[in-house]
């Protein structure tokens, strides 16, 4: 497998002897799924702002197809956490303007038709022609992921895009980004609070710790494992915790949340 | 229409009538005065009338004038509003379209100055800094000081009171504009990168939507404050429009006529500031 992305000894720090995290590397191959999981203040978010190039690292290099990253790309689409769709544009004129800047030279006909398939692919078909402010939290947050789709692009960003819906709702959008992810072969890259929502989605899970103060001294936050979901691909939320394997997965990740999260990686 | 605005509306005629009550009862003593019947005086007595300046068959009222007075020359004012007689005699509607024209030149100038400046200073906090000194100390200077200097410069009254109007205008819809650009949301900039959009198109797309609101804000301001602006400026330079009509009459003593002029710039007034919240409405969106 190619590696499509590698991040070298990323590193972030805003007091100079006490970096948020530091030497944080991994890859991530093309095609897959992965899901990084943490306490609040570990990093992730810095990481991903790096990724797409809204945030500097402090040191380190992130390459995209041997290329290194140095600004925000249409290649690496971003879903953030709070949907940020413009509330003057309705769903349609939303995901359109998206299209046009990655494709300008379209025409308005060539552009609604792609729209509208996107806009299918989350189900909001009925709801096209509406502004944000008439839709649900669910209904937003699709729209912002039909956005990042429609771009088409090399790596998808997804910034715990389902942290401000309620539990219900989440577990739809899961499925249907699970199956949309699944059709596109898209490469994905997600931030997430929920040890559910990473087994299910992603093929590689990615544990992160916290900086702390040890005997020894500052430790900075980093990466401490990367956990490879060995649960068949063809899985879906309904029957997940019938699968042979996944309670040693889960407690695995548990018992990293609850006691080596806050240490860091001596322990 | 629903029962709150029906109570509002009602309320609204009831103190109306009210006003209108307390005008008559106060004007009500005053209905003998030297304006009487011509006829009843000899040629001789009339003539010496008129030289101590109490022509009894003018329009010249003595004391407030009565409601019926009042409805005489709206009844005038209204039924007749484009005519020409010459410099001093012009109908009430063409005394408005002088006004309005400058008002509208003014603003449109300064709109066209304000909202560019605005957009830049808005997005640069360096230009915003140096900018903010003469922002801060000619924004006070009230319009009608600018008057000689510009009379002096410009030397055409019609000019300097365009002049003055975008002067007092466009420090509302600069500030406004400014405001409303740098408070744009950081998630929509976000979006904007991360689409790769250039920054022509990142500022019409996104930061021009996002304030519009706030630059209408700032328009409906400006427009309110160079509408009472152009009333005082004409009386001080005089020529044509609603507010050399209020002096003019003024000189006439004819105080009908003052307070039918009062009357027409408030309602002007209201109708110029209903445009712009219609406008506001418009590009005002829910988050």
């Amino acid at each position: 497998m190619q590696d499509f992305l590698k991040i070298e000894q990323l590193d972030k720090r805003f007091v100079a002897d006490r970096p948020v995290f530091a030497d944080v590397s991994f890859n991530i191959a093309q095609g897959e799924f992965v899901c990084i999981i943490g306490h609040s203040g570990c990093g992730k978010t810095t990481i991903l702002n790096v990724l797409a190039g809204l945030d500097q690292a402090s040191g380190g290099h992130v390459y995209m197809n041997n290329r290194e990253v140095v600004g925000p790309s249409l290649d690496r689409g971003v879903v953030f956490q709070s949907h940020a769709l413009m509330p003057w544009l309705t769903v349609r004129k939303n995901i359109a303007f998206a299209v046009s800047s990655r494709w300008p030279e379209w025409k308005a006909p060539k552009v609604n038709v792609h729209v509208e398939k996107f806009v299918e692919m989350v189900g909001l078909r009925h709801a096209i022609d509406q502004k944000p402010s008439q839709l649900s939290g669910g209904m937003k947050q699709r729209v912002g992921i039909a956005r990042a789709f429609a771009i088409q692009p090399r790596m998808l960003l997804l910034d715990e895009p389902f942290g401000a819906l309620d539990a219900l709702t989440r577990g739809t959008i899961q499925d249907e980004l699970m199956s949309i992810v699944r059709e596109t072969q898209q490469t994905v890259f997600m931030i997430t609070h929920d040890v559910d929502e990473a087994i299910l989605l992603a093929d590689r899970i990615l544990l992160m710790h916290n900086g702390s103060d040890t005997p020894n001294g500052y430790v900075p936050g980093g990466l401490s494992e990367s956990v490879t979901n060995t649960l068949p691909r063809e899985r879906t939320r309904a029957g997940l915790h019938h699968l042979p394997g996944y309670y040693e997965l889960r407690n695995h990740i548990v018992d990293f949340l609850v006691s080596r999260a806050h240490v860091g990686p001596a322990h | 229409m629903n029962s709150l605005n029906f109570k509002a509306r009602l309320i609204s005629v009831l103190i109306f009538l009210l006003c209108l009550g307390v005008w008559s009862l106060a004007t009500m003593e005053r209905k003998v005065g030297p304006g009487q019947n011509p006829a009843g005086m000899t040629a001789e007595q009339v003539e010496y009338l008129k030289m101590m300046g109490k022509d009894p068959g003018s329009t010249k009222t003595n004391g407030f004038p009565t409601l019926t007075q009042m409805g005489e020359t709206i009844w005038k004012h209204v039924s007749d509003p484009v005519y020409d007689n010459g410099p001093n005699d012009k109908g009430i509607l063409i005394q408005l379209a002088h006004s309005l024209g400058r008002v509208g030149l003014g603003f449109v100038l300064a709109a066209l100055v304000a909202v560019p400046l605005g957009f830049v200073i808005g997005m640069s906090p360096l230009l915003r800094l140096a900018f903010d000194p003469f922002i801060q100390v000619l924004k006070p200077i009230s319009p009608l000081a600018w008057m000689p200097l510009a009379l002096y410069t410009i030397k055409d009254s019609s000019i300097s009171g365009i002049f003055v109007i975008f002067i007092c205008s466009v420090w509302p819809m600069l500030i406004n504009t400014a405001f409303g650009v740098a408070s744009v949301k950081r998630e929509w900039l976000n979006v904007s990168a991360t689409l790769e959009v250039s920054p022509l198109r990142r500022a019409w797309c996104v930061i021009l939507p996002a304030a519009a609101p706030t630059i209408l804000t700032g328009m409906r301001i400006s427009m309110g404050i160079a509408w009472l602006v152009i009333v005082a400026a004409e009386m001080l330079v005089g020529g044509t429009g609603i507010g050399y009509f209020v002096w003019n009459e003024w000189n006439n003593l004819s105080l009908t006529n003052v307070i039918f002029a009062i009357g027409v710039i408030g309602i002007v007034g209201m109708l110029l500031d209903m445009a712009f919240a219609r406008l506001q409405q418009a590009v005002t969106y829910v988050e």
